[in-house]
């Protein structure tokens, strides 16, 4: 069992990533370093009017907070954040936010990639496109990039 | 037994979700994706390359070669693209 703090959220509003940092940093001076990520929509030059996330609640939490917990134990992290909106979301809007927090900065930068890369491929969600013309969008096909960056830090640890 | 569809899985079939009961020599999810396929023409054309089709099995992931039996809910769904 880990002892630190993992904030994991699905939801819909935006989130505020200076919040969630100071969640992990306030009243304590033990940590180092601090690596956030936040994964936002893009418009594909300009053809995309929004994605739409689906997801499957309760397992989503779940499987994120699975892999962050393999985060945990594998690096020296001294907290970890993970929050993903689901619904609508337009060109520019952020998806995705991962902090990571630890004493030096390799833990953080590690952890945060990881957790990222096992979100993607792991974590139950679907995105779909509704295009700028009014053309009814598809969903999204999984990239083999994905599988490949999540393969890369091994075998079962997620 | 309650079965969960997701994404385009959820579209094809026409349904979020149903409780159906298991035919007896459904014992993995691979019997789970033949034996759904043979319900109807929204089903056979959702799970048309089943080898596709992810699984969770209270809200676990599974592979198609596993057991379901004592699953109280099977989720249904294409790879994941969240992130």
């Amino acid at each position: 069992m880990t002892a630190i703090p993992i904030t994991i959220r699905v939801q819909a509003e935006p989130f505020d990533s200076e919040a969630e940092v100071a969640s992990l940093t306030a009243g304590r001076t033990d940590v180092g370093a601090v690596v956030t990520f936040q994964g936002l929509c893009r418009s594909e030059g300009g053809s995309l009017a929004a994605l739409e996330l689906e997801h499957y609640p309760g397992m989503a939490e779940a499987e994120i907070r699975r892999v962050a917990e393999a985060a945990a134990a594998r690096w020296p992290v001294l907290g970890l954040a993970a929050i993903h909106r689901h619904g609508k979301i337009a060109p520019g809007a952020p998806i995705v936010l991962v902090v990571a927090t630890s004493s030096h900065r390799q833990a953080a930068f590690e952890a945060a990639a990881f957790l990222m890369d096992f979100l993607k491929t792991r974590a139950p969600f679907w995105k779909k496109e509704h295009h700028a013309d009014g053309r009814e969008g598809g969903w999204v096909d999984a990239r083999e990039t994905d599988d490949a960056a999540a393969a890369r830090w091994g075998g079962n640890d997620a | 037994m309650r079965l969960l569809y997701f994404a385009w899985v959820r579209e094809r079939i026409g349904k979020t979700e149903e409780t159906v009961d298991l035919p007896a020599h459904v014992r993995t999810g691979a019997d789970l994706l033949a034996w759904l396929k043979t319900r109807g023409e929204e089903y056979d054309h959702a799970l048309e390359r089943p080898d596709v089709i992810r699984l969770a099995m209270d809200q676990m992931h599974i592979r198609q070669d596993e057991t379901i039996a004592e699953a109280r809910e099977i989720a249904l769904f294409p790879p994941m693209t969240g992130g």
